[in-house]
């Protein structure tokens, strides 16, 4: 490709062309062509090792891409690292949680973006422990989790816990673009109903999401467009008003491929 | 009600029912030890119901407390205990370096040519490694000699493990051997010695207990209220999440290796000066010793977890032990092997407390 065109990209967030990655023989993404719209919430469905979370990981650049483009708020994009990317404005909840077991709850929401006071010592600035736990408590109470006592270390929390500290940690900060990689797979009912609210807040704040989610009904009822990949493809991109959830299951299974992705070798 | 105000959702907490803080094991264990030796002084035939913790007989400090003993304890443990504390963020961090005791002996033998005096007894230096431009420098000059002399061997440390895939254990283990070989041919084998007046009151009667004082604050500090700190416990803990959350990890161990080869180059140069002077096979074993103190403090060797209070403790423990054996009269030869075995002991103790609790919470 040469050169690329920014034509109309006054309402795209989001827009990756031709995004590929492999590892070494494991063709994981091929040729993702994907737009997300300012204010839109998309859903990525697909059978486990579909490629869902390499997407992420390309666009978060947890990982350096193979080949393609990423374009994020109207520039091309290359992220070395997560902090690029969240520098930028992209706050995501990876499906390994990333969180550091032996650190407590306001240390991982804050891990990396510590609140600090004497910053001209540099690295050796001071933290603020205070005002991080003040806001990790607000942090908490939106995701409606129950945990008996935030200066407990990570690894003594259960698994619904630490996913809830988690998307605490996306919900807390204010972001162009907010990505989460099956933010509920650990939950309780409560729990889950919580994080959907937190998403629908998002929604309300005009703030665009990708979701990850395996979870037919909820994808259903959050988001306004649903995204299939199938063996590192995307194979559909349906309207949720124009489709239903027997659609999905057909397009993940491989019943069905739109025929505008429908490329010769691949069923 | 203010007991329980860390609950979020409800859930009420009561923080009189907390477990207990690694470092209160490690000093009861301290305690245990001491009066397992006291009780050996009693009951050994022998021993002539010596005691290891008092003093009956001479009471010239006014205090019944044997502080000739503990004077020498501390004083034995603060060298190797300034190494433990860089070795403690490093372990922490995920990492370990093997690289401190010939670290310690090649910059004793650099600070120590930049410390010397020219004359000796009226008669000229007969050590003397440079010209006459060397003599009598000011005390700085061979610290800060030592110090950058640290910070770069700490740096060339951090930037193998950061930026090649070569494991912790054998860089530094490629380090030990450069070091070693530094030392030895600075002056060809020679000893390095006579130094200036100044440079030799940095390491006299109790200031390296005093340095080892202040600097366990200062790392105590640094790990506990900096980001730093945070970031250092973070690496070790989950190196994913951390380079997920932004943190720029090769940098940050890079500055781990260099803070703790800075603390080994500060343990040279105050034993060089302790000794007034240096020799090229100083410093054995003190980077085992150095690892063994943190071992017995509670770290972890997988990273994570550990503290500057449990190295502290621990380098206490090794004291203690060592002066205790010597106390009992175990021959010099067996004190080596009976501390190996302690070693392996508090490792395998901390596994399997660490088991117990894993299965209790
Ligand atoms: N680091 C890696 N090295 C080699 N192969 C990888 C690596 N990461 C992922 N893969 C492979 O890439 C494919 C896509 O993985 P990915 O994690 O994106 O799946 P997913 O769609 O997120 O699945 P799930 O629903 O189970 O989370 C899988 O076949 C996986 O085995
Ligand atoms: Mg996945």
């Amino acid at each position: 490709m040469s050169g690329i065109e920014l034509h109309d990209m006054g309402d795209i967030i989001l827009e990756t062309r031709d995004l590929t990655k492999h590892y070494g023989g494991v063709h994981a993404l091929e040729g993702a062509d994907f737009i997300l719209r300012k204010g839109e919430h998309v859903a990525i469905m697909g059978d486990n090792g579909a490629g869902k979370s390499t997407f992420v990981r390309q666009i978060t650049g947890v990982e350096q891409r193979t080949r393609g483009e990423i374009i994020f708020d109207g520039k091309p994009v290359h992220f070395d690292g997560p902090l690029d990317a969240r520098r930028a404005g992209i706050e995501a909840v990876f499906q390994t949680l990333a969180l550091a077991d032996h650190l407590d709850v306001p240390d991982n929401l804050f891990l990396g973006r510590e609140k600090t006071k004497w910053d001209w010592l540099g690295p050796f600035r001071l933290l603020d422990y205070k005002a991080m736990r003040a806001d990790t408590l607000a942090a908490l109470e939106k995701t409606g989790v129950k945990i008996p006592n935030i200066n407990n270390t990570i690894e003594r929390m259960s698994g619904g816990q630490r996913q809830c500290v988690a998307i605490a940690r996306t919900a807390s900060f204010h972001s162009k673009l907010t990505i989460m990689d099956e933010p509920t797979a650990a939950l309780g009912v409560q729990e889950t109903a919580q994080v959907e609210n937190i998403i629908r807040t998002l929604k309300e704040q005009g703030e665009p999401l990708i979701l990850i989610s395996h979870n037919m009904r909820q994808v259903m009822d959050l988001v306004d467009r649903i995204i299939v990949f199938r063996r590192g493809r995307i194979v559909a991109n349906l309207n949720k008003s124009e489709t239903d959830g027997q659609d999905v299951v057909a397009y993940i299974t491989g019943a069905k491929t739109q025929p505008e992705y429908d490329i010769e070798g691949v069923t | 009600m203010a007991d329980q105000a860390h609950g979020v959702g409800g859930l009420t907490y009561d923080k009189s029912k907390r477990a207990w803080p690694n470092e209160i094991n490690i000093f009861m264990a301290l305690v245990i030890i001491v009066l397992i030796f006291e009780l050996m002084g009693q009951v050994l035939p022998y021993m002539n119901n010596q005691s290891f913790l008092f003093d009956f007989n001479t009471d010239r400090d006014g205090t019944i407390l044997n502080i000739a003993r503990l004077k020498i304890i501390i004083l034995q443990v603060s060298i190797i205990g300034i190494i433990s504390l860089g070795v403690t963020q490093v372990i922490i961090s995920g990492g370990i370096d093997l690289s401190s005791g010939p670290l310690v002996a090649a910059t004793a033998m650099i600070v120590m040519s930049f410390a010397q005096t020219e004359l000796v007894n009226g008669n000229p230096n007969p050590k003397a490694v440079f010209g006459p431009w060397a003599f009598d420098l000011p005390v700085i000059v061979p610290i800060i000699v030592g110090l950058c002399f640290g910070a770069m061997i700490g740096a060339i440390n951090g930037a193998f493990i950061a930026f090649t895939r070569i494991p912790p254990f054998i860089a530094t283990l490629g380090m030990f051997l450069i070091c070693r070989g530094i030392a030895q041919w600075w002056t060809r084998g020679q000893p390095v010695s006579f130094p200036t007046e100044s440079y030799a009151w940095l390491g006299s009667g109790m200031m390296p207990v005093i340095w080892f004082a202040l600097l366990a604050v200062l790392c105590h500090f640094l790990l506990r209220y900096t980001v730093y700190g945070k970031h250092t416990y973070a690496i070790g803990s989950n190196e994913d999440a951390a380079r997920m959350s932004g943190i720029n990890v090769k940098r940050h161990k890079i500055l781990v290796y260099m803070i703790a080869s800075m603390l080994a180059a500060i343990a040279a140069i105050v034993l060089s000066s302790k000794n007034l002077t240096a020799q090229s096979g100083m410093g054995l074993f003190y980077e085992l010793f150095a690892i063994a103190m943190a071992v017995i403090g509670g770290i972890s060797l997988t990273g994570g977890r550990g503290s500057i209070i449990g190295t502290v403790l621990g380098a206490m423990v090794f004291g203690v032990i060592q002066s205790g054996f010597t106390y009992v009269k175990l021959d010099a030869y067996f004190q080596l092997m009976a501390m190996g075995g302690i070693i392996i002991g508090a490792v395998v103790l901390d596994q399997w407390r660490q088991q117990r609790a894993a299965s209790r919470s």
